[in-house]
């Protein structure tokens, strides 16, 4: 076991865990932050993405010892205060998620294609998101959402 | 554990009935007195309930807030909405103030009998919810209405025809008086009698305020913050972690080598052997993992060993050819005597490869087994069963009901977490440390090798043509292990074809089968329709027109085939290299669906650049999730009809993951799918499963149109299209 101090949307973290877990393990199971997702343990679905120092990344593949060095990380539970973030409203708006198991993780990608690019084409979109499974196939409606999204952003 | 307000927890019997203040109002089914109880009454609560089998759908609060309760799962299909919003059309409830959560997991309170008269179940399968609760749901909340209106009545001494409702306010229009629902609690009083709502006494379609309009999902919220509770994110004090390790051959029994060795590595609790698997109990997730990793571990042959997916389809065209018939699933006319009068018979053989749910929440589940072994708590995302207890009692030895089921969102379905082996292992794990609670995690690898996967199958299809071109006769003949698994979607009674005739013949290998979305559906409808298309392609008639004809006595079929032919301008020309194909399926619902298609001749790889489908599904309760329905459907289909593949060597499962197990990326979608509903007021249809069997065909179509080429194995791989191509 090691101990780790883990900067977490804005807070402290920390925690006391067996040297080389997976970020993943350690956001959902030590932690209790279950928004972030495991799908496959292997980044090919994309249901763990989190934000690293603003870079979309997947936990399942990140070890706990390289995070702890002061990082900002962000899950989805800190994304915003009320669920309020354009991309989450814009998510309400087109009624996206059918299971929402993958939303999480489509979320935190489509907020960081947004933060580098408000108005992505659809190529754009289809190429930054192409990481993130949908089983439900909802992935025209989460096109439609980053669209609308980026409207919101791009006019503040 | 903590109760989030954005999570609709299931709570039993005993909690529910605690929970908050208010008046629940019980409404008995069919002939029973309904019961009107304060909630702080706890004893009178549950006396009532030990005289009476009531069902309690809704929970209202002085403050006008309703909780009503939703008894099937949510696994995206929208149950959390759909349901509740059926019962407050009846009840005139103010949409807006309704909290929906789940039921308590009780069949012989909340269950449906829409599987078969007499019985009453919990089963979110075969697309059946909205069609089996409609009814239910419906006389639940005008009797609900009942009650509040004659309170009113009684309050104000009035006659109760003098009274109306509407959006949780009653006014009597003489008085000019109006109440709400939440200042009526006070004054609730139950009726003498409660009539059995008949179809009749219930509201006409035109006078539908909720159901059919634009209503947002309720648990769609939940679902962009991070909150919705999946079973794989409960967490409990003194939770410990169970995994499986199931080897890569079903059937195999396992002989473990190194057991000291395990016992001895950190956090590592208990051993758990079981006939088909080794599990181990940890302290924590990944401890649990790395043990999983070091487990030695000789498995026994099976029944699956030698088995080779691709090479047994030798044996299933040899069973095809045989001339005495297997099971019969259905049959009119005389087909073989079709054959002696046609002036052309076409035959074909169609196969399909193994698939996988690829739910995106790989299986788990959490139970709590208490210390002396005689109760548990399970928490979990099923699609329940006929053992509403998820196969608990069996497992701990003890009455279903001392079993409380708490249920969960379902981070997807598709048929596999109607199978409650999951639940059942985790059971066996946590009798053994009880009174600590286990969660049980499937990893991806384990969900896929130890899946359960739609079966492989072999369609022949021979069909018989007069020399007018009226197809006369149709054979179906499903060679593949699993019954219903297989041959379901063989019906072809939509068209007009005098003689008809489908059977099953039954292969075995040890595999593990499941009901995967739509089931039979999606192989036999890709054959049934591609035949249509073959015959129509070498008669030179225009698919549509063939099909007109067939549906010529279903005039709903025949709707939704006008309706897909206008919206997808069937007859427009396209540009150079594209083609459309179409595809009509029956699930419940009536769908026909259009595809267009291009093909890249150097990769073999298949573009769908758009679908559109018009759908008879009867009554819509929510448009809006019906098109989702739609799109995920016809997105599930294109995903598994061009890559989606499970293939076995020697018994052994040759896929892991989504390394190597493809489902459709963002980069492969269409640019669009259209959906026509048609306005109908019949009993509602299932959607769930009417689009993903349209898609085989509508692709195999398409690329006949375009090419002259045949498809007839799915998935259509790259390779398969390259080979079709030369072919």
């Amino acid at each position: 076991m090691a101990a780790y101090k883990l900067e977490i949307n804005n807070q402290t973290h920390d925690v006391n865990v067996e040297k080389g877990t997976s970020l993943l393990w350690v956001l959902r199971e030590h932690l209790g932050l279950t928004g972030t997702k495991y799908g496959c343990g292997i980044a090919q679905c994309g249901a763990c993405t989190i934000h690293i120092d603003g870079n979309p990344m997947k936990a399942c593949v990140l070890s706990v010892d390289d995070f702890s060095d002061g990082q900002k990380i962000t899950t989805i539970e800190g994304l915003s205060k009320d669920g309020d973030h354009p991309v989450q409203q814009a998510w309400i708006e087109k009624q996206a998620p059918q299971c929402g198991y993958c939303h999480s993780g489509q979320i935190m990608q489509a907020v960081a294609l947004l933060e580098a690019n408000p108005t992505p084409s659809r190529d754009e979109i289809k190429a930054f998101m192409n990481g993130n499974l949908c089983r439900c196939g909802t992935y025209l409606r989460i096109i439609e959402a980053i669209e609308m999204a980026g409207k919101t952003i791009a006019a503040k | 554990m903590k109760k989030d307000s954005k999570n609709s927890m299931s709570l039993n019997r005993r909690e529910f009935l605690k929970s908050g203040s208010g008046i629940a109002l019980f409404i008995g089914a069919s002939g029973l007195f309904p019961v009107l109880v304060s909630c702080s009454e706890n004893k009178k609560i549950n006396e009532q309930l030990e005289k009476h089998r009531v069902s309690a759908w809704v929970k209202l609060s002085e403050d006008g807030e309703l909780i009503i309760y939703n008894p099937a799962s949510e696994m995206g299909q929208g149950s959390m909405t759909s349901l509740p919003l059926i019962f407050a059309e009846e009840m005139d409830a103010d949409w807006s103030k309704v909290r929906v959560e789940f039921s308590p997991q009780e069949s012989d309170m909340y269950g449906s009998p829409g599987w078969s008269p007499d019985t009453k179940m919990m089963f979110t399968v075969g697309s059946r919810t909205t069609n089996s609760y409609f009814s239910t749901m419906r006389k639940a909340g005008a009797q609900a209405r009942f009650i509040l209106l004659n309170s009113a009545a009684q309050h104000w001494n009035v006659p109760v025809a003098e009274l109306t409702s509407s959006a949780s306010v009653i006014t009597h229009e003489k008085t000019g008086k109006e109440i709400s629902y939440g200042e009526l609690v006070p004054f609730l009083v139950l009726p003498d009698a409660i009539p059995d709502f008949s179809e009749e006494q219930l509201k006409q379609v035109k006078d539908f305020r909720l159901i059919g309009k634009t209503v947002p999902r309720t648990e769609i919220p939940a679902k962009v913050d991070g909150t919705a509770q999946f079973a794989i994110d409960v967490r409990l004090p003194n939770m410990v972690y169970g995994v499986l390790e199931r080897g890569n051959l079903h059937g195999s029994k396992p002989s473990l080598l190194n057991e000291p060795e395990i016992l001895e590595l950190e956090g590592v609790i208990k051993i758990v052997p079981f006939d088909y698997a080794i599990g181990i109990i940890a302290n924590n997730l990944e401890l649990a993992l790395k043990a999983k990793s070091l487990l030695k571990i000789d498995w026994s042959t099976s029944q699956a060993t030698g088995f080779n997916s691709e090479e047994i389809y030798d044996d299933y065209e040899k069973i095809a050819n045989r001339t005495e018939k297997g099971s019969i699933v259905s049959e009119k006319g005389d087909f073989s005597n079709s054959l002696k009068s046609a002036s052309k018979i076409y035959t074909a053989d169609f196969k399909n490869d193994y698939v996988y749910h690829a739910q995106l929440e790989p299986l788990n589940s959490v139970i709590q087994v208490s210390e002396d072994l005689q109760h548990a708590e399970v928490w979990v995302g099923s699609q329940q069963g006929f053992d509403t207890k998820l196969g608990v009692p069996g497992v701990l030895g003890i009455p279903p009901e001392n079993v409380n089921v708490h249920l969960q969102f379902l981070g997807g379905g598709f048929g596999r977490r109607s199978m409650s082996d999951f639940v059942e292992e985790c059971a066996v794990l946590a009798k053994e440390v009880a009174p600590k609670p286990v969660k049980l995690i499937w990893t991806r690898e384990d969900d896929l090798r130890y899946g359960t996967y739609r079966p492989q199958s072999l369609q022949r299809i021979t069909a018989a043509v007069d020399a007018d071109g009226t197809i006369a006769g149709f054979s179906h003949v499903v060679v593949g292990d699993g019954g219903n698994l297989v041959a379901s979607g063989v019906d072809n009674s939509h068209y007009a074809i005098k003689n008809q005739l489908a059977e099953w013949r039954e292969t075995t290998h040890g595999i593990r089968l499941k009901h995967w979305r739509s089931v039979g559906h999606g192989p036999n409808k890709f054959a049934i329709e591609s035949m249509i298309d073959e015959i129509a392609f070498d008669q030179k008639i225009d698919p549509v027109v063939l099909r007109r004809n067939l549906m010529k006595e279903a005039p709903k079929a025949l709707a939704t085939l006008e309706k897909v032919v206008e919206i997808s301008n069937w007859n427009a020309p396209l540009p150079e290299g594209r083609a459309k194909g179409i595809s009509f399926v029956e699930h419940g619902s009536l769908g026909t669906g259009v595809c267009e298609i291009s093909v890249d001749r150097n990769t073999g790889k298949i573009k769908v650049h758009h679908f559109w489908i018009a759908l008879d599904a009867g009554i819509i309760v929510q448009p809006d999730n019906v098109k989702a329905q739609m799109e995920g459907g016809i997105m599930m289909g294109i995903s598994s009809v061009l890559s989606e593949r499970i293939s076995i060597v020697n018994g052994q499962i040759q896929q892991s993951n989504f390394n190597d197990y493809s489902l459709l990326r963002m980069e492969d979608i269409p640019d669009s799918i259209e959906i026509s509903l048609l306005e109908s007021t019949n009993h509602p249809e299932g959607v769930g499963e009417t689009a993903t069997p349209m898609v085989g065909g509508a692709i195999a179509n398409a690329f006949l149109k375009l090419t002259g080429k045949h498809l007839r194995h799915m998935p259509f791989t790259p390779e398969r299209v390259l080979e079709a191509l030369r072919s």
